[in-house]
């Protein structure tokens, strides 16, 4: 017998060189918020301090606008599409170069394990601003028709579960199709998107082409009903991307939305299990289950539920939670306080209407904010747990006894955003993959993201498509639309 | 029982084996070798690793005197440093197991198990009576486990009951005298679907440990294929209750690599598994760099490869 435990493998938190204070970015140079307040971020693995950022309000909004029109009236429309590609290449390698110190910060602020942020979040942040920078000389001749123009300005908004990678599939297109930006991140993960302000100085790029005001939801107001922005892009909670259709409804501004989801996750009896197994567990124990297409309902064929839930919960005693800097850390700590109690108070609700709870044994640690990965058993079409997005590290488990039911469970929802189909048979996938009403739809993985591939969803999930050249479309028009 | 040893009931259990997604358990893989295993688990693995070694030399051209070399290594990998542990086995061809036993006894390796190479190895292409008389020989010139061969010929044109009554043959002469390793090779089945199958098969044959490769064909104990054969004596504990060992040989030559295998065993079969007696690493070129990493673990500076013994 053995005593095989991983020691301690912190990753140095040295190459993070975080300000106690950062202002607002805006006209290429952080700028104090014009009334002088700040607010705090903190570490949500151990609830320190990490920096206070500048507080924009609908002034430094205001301004920050002005900025961005200034920008793409005088340079960034009228510089030569390949030299605009060539900012993009160099925000790129810069981005690479700084991997690590991005990935630190990341984790830091968002408190998503160093694994995922070196892995995941910052090499496909920079891939996105490479498959984005060679694409800007070429739109002319992609499908967009003759000469498609940018849009102006955009306002973007972006959420706290991939800060910059989120802030990457914002920038990256519409700074390719030739649009400048405001873009307000997360209130509770700021540090990346300052960082990347950094890189934006650093590559040279013209003052006024991104600009970036921290803040809260008062702030991203103040952004989407400013009179001189020409589109809004946002992806966060469904309710608040309501709110925002809402407040353009009357107005010329475009929006591209993603928004929530409640994706399915279908196992098959005749698929590759222990492969299936990883695919759940990726699903929603990714990110802490804080992924809009995370698969967090497993839906799977009865008469090989019983194996599929015992490997699953033997897999899911492996992993390990704790530490986000510990590089062997799997799940790490939930973004804040506020989203812990919404975790909490969903779940509760799978316990008071019959549902099976099960976690593994884990050690949570006493400080920050911390939920357990979590399974429920025995949930139906009409628990509240199987309908609404609970966004944390916890999966509710349905079975089905045919192919049709399968489809009909996995559709019954407001959502659609992603889904997934485990099986070995080519033709049972391809067939599932035409019945379920959502954008991403993966088979034999989950969680697999390309800048080269659209994304986005289906009913209540959203409004368009990001990545690819569908998600360029949404940020170019042609000539007879062009707004200003 | 979980088959009645007929053919048809043998054929069932394999065709109902679930089947392996290539690109999902080459993923699982490569997300296991990104653990970072520093100081104290470092050392315990390290040392665990070394008990592990089935110190191999598998040549043409091997004689007494490179095989008794051999085990004076086995016994004392580091004889500046009597707290290294011995190797786990030593593993030869079948006419050099009385010397490697005579020798192991002579110098102080009375409990280290010589391990002998069977059934017309490495190719296996021989008759049954062959394999048998080769196999006899081996376990009476005192063989403590027999490393055999399938007839990857057999299991690859669809004849896998031949595979299996060839390995429950070999096991019977084996008897209570020699530990069965059953060496799937890997290399030459070539789809993790092919591997799960002849994991399966050679357990319920009777193997006590089933073994990636010859060494002799590329490639060989890829993390893959490693994390395919866990996950076989895993899910056959939990059928049979039996611990069933693996061996992955041929291919692993750095620290890193045997380390990667420990966090492999300990996250598939679980720590149950890790103890020689459940897992052994074929090789022979890593021993001298699990030595090195050692010292450099003690000493904090890496010292001359002189510093360790080639033999």
């Amino acid at each position: 017998m053995s005593d095989f435990e991983y020691a301690n493998a912190p990753e140095s938190k040295a190459v993070a060189n975080i300000s106690p204070n950062y202002g607002l970015f805006i006209g290429g140079k952080f700028v104090d918020p014009k009334k002088g307040k700040s607010f705090s971020t903190i570490n949500p693995a151990t609830e320190e301090l990490l920096s206070k950022v500048g507080y924009g309000d609908k002034s430094d909004i205001d301004a920050a606008v002005r900025s961005a029109r200034a920008a793409y009236t005088k340079v960034w429309s009228k510089m030569p599409a390949k030299e605009r590609g060539k900012y993009l290449y160099r925000i790129a390698r810069i981005m690479q170069e700084r991997a690590r110190e991005f990935a630190v910060v990341e984790t830091l602020d968002n408190g998503k394990p160093i694994r995922e942020s070196r892995d995941t979040d910052i090499p496909l942040a920079a891939a996105h601003f490479f498959y984005h920078a060679g694409w800007a000389d070429k739109l002319d001749y992609a499908g967009f028709g003759s000469k498609p123009k940018p849009l102006g300005v955009v306002g973007q908004i972006i959420p706290w579960n991939f800060p910059l990678l989120m802030l990457a599939w914002k920038i990256a297109p519409a700074l390719a199709a030739g649009n400048t930006v405001v873009l307000k991140p997360a209130e509770t993960t700021p540090l990346t998107a300052l960082l990347f302000a950094e890189v934006c100085q650093q590559a040279g790029l013209p003052d006024g082409v991104v600009n970036i005001v921290t803040g809260d939801g008062i702030t991203g107001a103040a952004l989407v009903n400013h009179p001189d922005i020409n589109k809004v892009a946002f992806t966060g909670s469904t309710e608040v991307g309501k709110a925002i259709a809402r407040s353009i409804s009357a107005t010329k501004k475009t929006a591209t939305l993603e928004l929530g989801g409640k994706a399915a996750n279908l196992v098959f009896e005749d698929a590759a299990i222990d492969e299936a197994v990883e695919g759940i567990i990726n699903g929603i124990f990714f990110n802490q289950g804080h992924v809009c297409c995370a698969g967090s309902r497993l839906i799977i064929q009865e008469n090989v539920a019983d194996e599929v839930l015992e490997k699953l919960k033997k897999r899911m005693s492996l992993i390990r939670v704790g530490d986000p800097m510990d590089k062997n850390t799997d799940l790490g700590a939930i973004n804040s306080k506020e989203q812990l109690n919404k975790i909490e108070e969903i779940s509760k609700t799978g316990d008071a209407e019959g549902a099976n709870r099960w976690s593994p044994d884990v050690k949570l640690p006493t400080k920050g904010f911390w939920y357990p990965p979590t399974i429920f058993t025995g949930v139906t079409q009409s628990h509240r747990i199987a309908r609404e997005e609970i966004f944390g590290p916890v999966l509710s488990v349905l079975t089905f006894r045919t192919p049709a039911e399968a489809i009909e469970k996995a559709n019954n929802t407001m959502y659609g955003l992603s889904a997934g189909i485990w099986s070995d048979k080519g033709a049972k996938v391809l067939w599932a993959a035409k019945q379920l009403k959502a954008g991403v739809i993966w088979s034999n993985t989950f969680n697999k993201f390309d800048p080269a591939s659209p994304f986005g969803g289906y009913k209540e999930s959203g409004w368009g498509r990001e990545g690819g050249r569908h998600g360029l479309a949404g940020y170019l028009t042609s000539d007879s639309k062009v707004n200003k | 029982m979980i088959i009645d040893g007929s053919e048809k009931s043998l054929r069932k259990f394999l065709s109902d084996l679930p089947p392996v997604d290539q690109v999902g358990a080459e993923a699982r893989a490569a997300m296991l070798a990104t653990r970072s295993i520093k100081t104290s688990s470092k050392a315990w693995a390290i040392d665990m690793a070394i008990s592990m070694v089935d110190l191999t030399t598998l040549e043409g051209a091997d004689t007494p005197g490179k095989v008794k070399s051999l085990c004076a290594k086995a016994v004392r990998p580091d004889p500046s440093d009597l707290t290294v542990p011995s190797v786990g086995a030593i593993c030869v061809y079948n006419d050099m197991v009385k010397i490697a036993r005579s020798e192991l006894d002579r110098i102080g390796g009375k409990s280290l198990p010589v391990a002998a190479v069977a059934t017309a190895f490495p190719s296996g292409r021989a008759s049954l009576a062959v394999k048998k008389i080769d196999t006899q020989d081996a376990v009476d010139a005192g063989a403590n486990e027999v490393d055999m061969v399938i007839d990857r010929g057999a299991f690859l044109s669809g004849r896998s009951y031949d595979v299996f009554e060839e390995i429950r043959v070999i096991k019977e002469i084996c008897g209570e005298k020699a530990h069965l390793k059953v060496i799937l090779e890997t290399g030459e089945l070539v789809t993790y679907d092919n591997v799960r199958k002849a994991s399966f098969l050679a357990m319920l044959a009777g193997a006590d440990f089933i073994k990636t490769s010859t060494g002799k064909v590329a490639p060989a104990a890829t993390a893959p294929v490693v994390l395919v054969m866990l996950e076989a004596v895993r899910d056959y504990f939990t059928l049979t209750g039996e611990k069933i060992g693996v061996k992955p040989a041929g291919g692993i030559r750095t620290t890193k690599d045997a380390i990667k295998q420990l966090v492999l065993v300990k996250e598939t079969a679980g720590e149950q598994w890790l103890t020689p007696d459940l897992f052994r690493i074929g090789a022979s070129a890593l021993l001298n760099d699990l030595l090195m990493q050692r010292m450099k673990l003690r000493s904090g500076h890496y010292a001359s490869a002189n510093y360790v013994t080639v033999d």
